[in-house]
């Protein structure tokens, strides 16, 4: 599928506590391999009707020495995974106007959010991008559950050529927005908050940071999110994320040294 | 019959404890999260991420690099501070039953003795680990653990304060000439015993962006790669102080590695790295070494602490 490989994996009763947002670690390298650290990866859907019963979906992208041997594992080894981790991405009671946007493969858990956003009557609106096409990742079935999908390259070898923040501000000033949720890299999850910086648009995003443990005790995927009363303090993003208020993140500080409390 | 007399018991110190295993400071954070793993009164002790006396935010990411069988991490000792530690993260872990070793970290000397006059009347802390692997602010940074004076002035400033209270457990680099050297000026200033090895210094260079990987530039080596240092310094340090005991750490992750921390000369083993990949290494590898232990004919940990350290049979007589 493009640059990505589908995984499906067959979780059994797990599937019952996954939520759009939520991520998988996963061992990777086998029981004598020299990779010590689990691979992180967004849960992009769960399906609770299979013919194993649970299983989960996610999108690889075969980079590292890790995801290139999950990608090359075969069907029905066995996998040693924890499941489900972080926070998920917040549902609104009540039906709002959701607009969806995805960079890479950062697309994948929007599609699993976008089937729960409209059984909550909700319009969900879809924006993905990428440097290219094959960067892209756009599934088939995952256009019915979105209103309308609009995708941008930067080199327009699909879609218009762009970027996907150009179409933001437009929508917003027109009042077709009333929550953005994002998922891909961080330059685009911090422009996304640039855009509704000073608007009434929840911006609720996804963010991507290495992390050694997942489960809290590291410390390494940590990012300066702001207080109530405007000091800093360094969240972990596989706990308090992967999903965080937009506008509380102190975007301009990420990776920056001199940061006091 | 043997399990029901098996001494799985070891002390640190005046410090005593059912089991000898136990988490590495800066690796379990403060419990909490792996008591989803395990019940954290079932090992040794758990042993907090070292606390400073001031909240601090810590280095700028990226913070880890993996590399072959370890990884590199510059946290920057990222932390509540001492204050908000002892109101929520102790009482905490005291509720949970959770026997408690404290680490403490000070940028001055006279900041290590100040957090330890902090800890003197704590209700439920087993011993205090005195993390000198710090940059001292007043000698140019150089850090504590490489500087016998320095590291020596520390052990001296907890002692006034602690002595008789708890055990101190000093924390050494591996990043010296002569470990048993260091060890020996620290225990001769007062230190109770000895968690030996911390993270070796390492830096990984970023070959696309030509810069180093880490926002911090250089990071703690850990996991199974520093593995041999760690027994290595265990073995050095016992054989100059056999009287002293030793916390061994440095890439376990299964019984038989902290057994051979323990043959080396360790009376407890943390694990710590480890966790990261697999949340129950620490009760795992608890396991498999009580089962290795008894299946080697040994009734205690006490009987195989520096066991390696015997007499090799020479040739036999004719």
């Amino acid at each position: 599928m493009g640059q990505y490989h589908q995984l499906l994996i067959n979780v059994g009763e797990v599937v019952r506590h996954c939520k759009p947002g939520n991520f998988v670690a996963i061992s990777v390298g086998g029981e004598n391999s020299s990779l010590i650290l689990r691979r992180a990866f967004a849960i992009s859907r769960v399906s609770d009707r299979g013919e194993y019963g649970g299983t989960m979906e996610l999108i690889v992208a075969p980079h590292g020495s890790g995801s290139r041997w999950l990608c090359a594992q075969e069907v029905g080894n066995s996998l040693d995974i924890i499941a489900p981790l972080g926070t998920p991405f917040g549902i609104p009671t009540a039906p709002v106007q959701a607009l969806l946007v995805g960079g890479g493969y950062g697309s994948a858990p929007l599609f699993g959010l976008a089937e729960v956003l409209k059984s909550r009557g909700c319009r969900v609106d879809m924006i993905l991008g990428a440097s290219t096409v094959a960067k892209i990742y756009a599934p088939i079935e995952g256009k019915r559950s979105v209103n309308s999908l609009k995708i941008f390259t930067e080199d327009g070898s699909t879609g218009q050529m762009g970027k996907v923040t150009d179409l933001i501000p437009g929508l917003i000033a027109d009042g077709q927005v009333d929550v953005i949720y994002s998922c891909g890299p961080m330059g685009m999850l911090s422009a996304i908050s640039r855009i509704t910086q000073g608007t009434d648009v929840v911006h609720q995003c996804a963010v991507e940071e290495a992390m050694a443990c997942g489960v809290g005790i590291c410390m390494t995927c940590v990012l300066p999110v702001r207080k109530e009363d405007g000091t800093i303090s360094m969240l972990r993003s596989c706990i308090d994320g992967p999903v965080m208020d937009g506008a509380l993140v102190a975007w301009e500080l990420v990776g920056k040294n001199g940061m006091t409390p | 019959m043997r399990e029901s007399t098996f001494d799985f018991s070891t002390t640190l110190g005046s410090a005593w404890f059912p089991a000898p295993v136990f988490t590495a400071s800066g690796c379990a954070s403060s419990g909490r999260e792996l008591s989803q793993f395990f019940p954290l009164d079932s090992i040794g002790a758990v042993v907090t991420k070292s606390v400073m006396l001031k909240e601090r935010l810590g280095r700028p990411t990226p913070r880890m690099a993996e590399t072959p069988s370890g990884m590199l991490n510059s946290i920057g000792l990222q932390g509540p501070g001492i204050d908000a530690f002892l109101a929520k993260d102790v009482p905490w872990l005291v509720e949970n039953n959770a026997r408690v070793i404290v680490s403490i970290a000070g940028e001055t000397v006279d900041e290590y003795g100040v957090l330890a006059r902090r800890l003197r009347s704590v209700p439920g802390i087993s011993a205090v680990e005195v993390n000198i692997s710090c940059p001292n602010v007043d000698n140019r940074g150089l850090v504590f653990a490489c500087d016998p004076e320095s590291a020596k002035a520390v052990v001296d400033s907890v002692r006034r304060t602690l002595a008789g209270d708890l055990p101190i457990i000093v924390k050494l680099s591996p990043d010296v000439t002569n470990i048993a050297a260091i060890a020996k000026i620290v225990v001769d200033a007062g230190a109770d015993a000895l968690a030996l090895i911390n993270t070796l210094l390492g830096m990984v260079i970023n070959t696309e962006t030509m810069f180093p990987h880490l926002g911090g530039k250089t990071g703690g080596l850990s996991g199974p790669a520093i593995r041999p240092v760690a027994v290595r310094a265990i073995y050095q340090v016992h054989e100059a102080l056999p009287t002293v005991p030793i916390l061994g750490m440095g890439g376990v992750r299964t019984g038989r590695d902290a057994f051979e921390m323990i043959l080396a000369g360790a009376s407890g083993v943390s694990v710590g790295t480890a966790s990261f990949g697999n949340p129950s290494a620490v009760i795992q590898v608890q396991n498999e070494l009580e089962t290795l232990l008894m299946s080697k004919g040994f009734n205690s940990v006490r009987e195989a602490i520096g066991f390696a350290h015997r007499p090799a049979p020479g040739p036999s007589s004719t």
